[in-house]
């Protein structure tokens, strides 16, 4: 039968080594996988500028983007693609809660110059490679707009 | 033992009680606006009001541990608690750091990341709060007489805890380091070092209400948080499937995780096998109820719930959806929510002498918030697989599907309203307890077997 000490040693034993694995795997991810993924080398300073007001901001907590935030707004990895830069500087310069399908969004009403930048944020986010996220829909309906 | 120190407890419960009831509030703030009825916008628009539900969240369980921690340690250990006073300020900092917090979401003051929403001048503030925590805890362990497995597990959860709070306090430009480590935080806790603490305190409610020997607790206790790290931090993969990083994620991550569930599959046998093997039967029925109960609900939560879309193939589609949200609830409530109510209904008659061991009230509210529990996941079930299946599958605009799900969240608010009523009589039970008592604290008396 097992014994407590046996037990113990499981404990220690397993969690050691599957936390070496784990920062040696993170290592990879970090030097390689995510610039590589991500073309570090086109986050340009309007990117990043667009990702500090993004975080500001708090949009993570009605929308997600590459899959996480919130359930409450639409998903905006592909938005760029989706609806072009116009649109978006439309939806972000509103200065009444943007809300064509009914659920509201907040009225931001930011400048042109903030607006670029959040855009090319969102440009470069979509650009990512997100191992096929999100999926391509299997059936394709007429959508209404 | 009981020591007058561990009183201390009793105002970490009292605050988490405090905080449910405003997490639940803006629960409904949020049920309310996804059902079209967003009248609050103004003031709390969505992302303010799930900024203050998720941290809430997370304030008033670690408040439910801290309490657990000053109430187990002296016990466990043998002795009062080191500067009790030091307890009390850290308790009233906890609660400034919290107030201030939740207020400032409400003016824009927070980071855009979910569950770290808190800004980084009062993470500052949440980190001394914890060393002086830690510093309580260890310093009383050390000067203990003993030191059990059990009081050794819970710590090195709570160490665990604390320490990786620090990855999630570091800026990076690039969106996807921040969230790559948001995840070394929010998942190496609930589905790492958190477990930790959940088996600890498991072990010590096993102990004191099965009186099963603590040897064979303990082992097994190894076993279950043995197979938690062995699971779960390469099981960390899960959330990097789809998120700019290597696409080895996808197979480490799926495996890992696919296991995760036999540390909770674990903790239900655990609490389960122990409580028919013991042969006394502690008078405090409702404690064992919540005990059981927590680790049962755990499983099916965090486990079940959690193993329908870990898979890649699966995640794939429901990743970023409300089917997210049905695990999350759960798996919240069945492992640390019921777990943090079991530890208070099971030391509430040591704290205030009253011995209110099975009341009317208490057990209804045990079975009407799991009732309304179960009854919320399914809503968001309902929701999620209806919104996977024409957003995701059939291509439709978010918004035109998110416009037909209402009556989901219609059924969540009956729900919800149901569950909020149990915890709801739960609280009052609490508050029918009255204060801790310096003479409930001095009788020694522990067991009290009952003939079944
Ligand atoms: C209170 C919740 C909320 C917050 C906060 C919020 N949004 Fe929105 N947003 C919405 C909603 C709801 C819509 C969809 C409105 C509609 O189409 O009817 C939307 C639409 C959008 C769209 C157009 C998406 C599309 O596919 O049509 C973009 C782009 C966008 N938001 C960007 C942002 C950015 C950037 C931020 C942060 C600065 C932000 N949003 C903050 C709720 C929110
Ligand atoms: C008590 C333990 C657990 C708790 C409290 C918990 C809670 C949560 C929460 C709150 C989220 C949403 C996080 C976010 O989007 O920011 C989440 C996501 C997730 N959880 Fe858990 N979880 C637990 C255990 C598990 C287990 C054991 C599994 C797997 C078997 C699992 C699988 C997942 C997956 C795959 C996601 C990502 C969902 C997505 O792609 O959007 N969880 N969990
Ligand atoms: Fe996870």
């Amino acid at each position: 039968m097992l014994t407590k000490k046996q037990a113990m040693l499981f404990f220690m034993l397993g969690t050691f080594l599957f936390s070496i694995i784990f920062i040696g795997l993170t290592y990879d991810t970090v030097t390689r996988g995510i610039p590589k993924h991500t073309h570090e080398e086109n986050m340009t300073d309007a990117v990043v500028r667009g990702r500090t007001l993004w975080d500001q901001h708090n949009c993570m907590g009605c929308h997600t983007i590459m899959g996480e935030g919130a359930y409450y707004a639409p998903e905006l990895t592909k938005v760029y693609e989706r609806r072009g830069p116009g649109y978006i500087k439309a939806v972000l310069m509103s200065k009444t809660p943007w809300a064509p399908r009914g659920r509201k969004m907040v009225a931001y009403g930011f400048s042109e110059e903030e607006a670029d930048d959040l855009v090319a944020f969102l440009k470069w986010i979509g650009e990512a490679d997100l191992n096929g996220f999100p999926p391509k829909p299997t059936f394709k309906p007429q959508s209404k707009d | 033992m009981r020591y007058k120190s561990q009183k201390v407890a009793y105002w970490f419960f009292a605050l988490s009680m405090l905080l449910i009831i405003l997490q639940l509030t803006y629960g409904f703030i949020m049920a309310f606006a996804h059902m079209g009825y967003d009248g609050l916008h103004e003031i709390i628009p969505f992302n303010t009001a799930i900024a203050v539900h998720k941290n809430l969240l997370v304030v008033w369980i670690l408040s439910g541990f801290m309490g657990a921690a000053y109430y187990i340690i002296p016990d466990e250990a043998e002795t009062e608690l080191c500067c009790p006073k030091l307890a009390y300020l850290q308790l009233i900092a906890l609660a400034v750091v919290g107030v201030i917090a939740i207020v400032g979401f409400h003016f824009e003051w927070w980071e855009g990341r979910k569950f770290l929403e808190i800004p980084r001048e009062l993470d500052y503030l949440v980190v001394v709060d914890v060393l002086l925590f830690l510093f309580i805890i260890l310093a009383t362990l050390w000067k203990g007489k003993k030191r059990t497995t059990t009081a050794l597990v819970l710590s090195g959860g709570l160490v665990g805890a604390a320490l990786l709070y620090l990855p999630g306090m570091i800026w990076f430009d690039n969106h996807a380091y921040d969230s790559f480590f948001r995840w070394w935080v929010v998942h190496l806790w609930v589905e790492g070092v958190w477990e930790l603490i959940m088996g600890g305190i498991l072990a010590y409610l096993l102990i004191r209400l099965t009186g099963v020997d603590r040897e064979v607790i303990e082992k097994w206790l190894y076993v279950i948080v043995g197979l938690t790290f062995l699971s779960g931090i390469l099981g960390t993969g899960h959330h990097y499937y789809y998120t700019g990083t290597p696409s080895y994620w996808l197979t480490i991550g799926g495996i890992f995780s696919a296991l995760e569930p036999l540390a909770f599959l674990g903790m239900a046998l655990f609490a389960m096998v122990m409580y028919r093997k013991g042969e006394k039967k502690h008078p405090n029925k409702l404690a064992l109820m919540w005990t059981l109960g927590s680790a049962i609900l755990a499983f099916v939560g965090a486990g079940m719930l959690g193993l329908a879309h870990t898979l890649p193939q699966v995640n794939l589609w429901t990743h970023g959806t409300l089917v997210t949200a049905m695990h999350g609830h759960m798996a919240f409530w069945g492992a640390y929510g019921m777990l943090v109510f079991a530890f208070i209904t099971y030391v509430m008659p040591n704290l205030t002498g009253r011995k209110r061991y099975f009341t009317k009230t208490g057990e209804y509210a045990f079975w009407i918030a799991n009732i309304g529990m179960i009854l919320m996941t399914s809503a968001f079930a309902a929701a999620g697989v209806q919104q996977v299946a024409l957003e995701r599958i059939a291509g439709f605009d978010f918004m035109e599907v998110a416009n037909e799900l209402w009556y989901h969240f219609f059924v969540l608010i009956i729900a919800a309203s149901i569950f909020s009523t149990g915890v709801l009589m739960f609280i009052w039970e609490f508050y029918k307890y009255g204060t801790p008592s310096d003479s409930a604290l001095q009788a020694q008396e522990e067991f009290q077997p009952i003939s079944e």
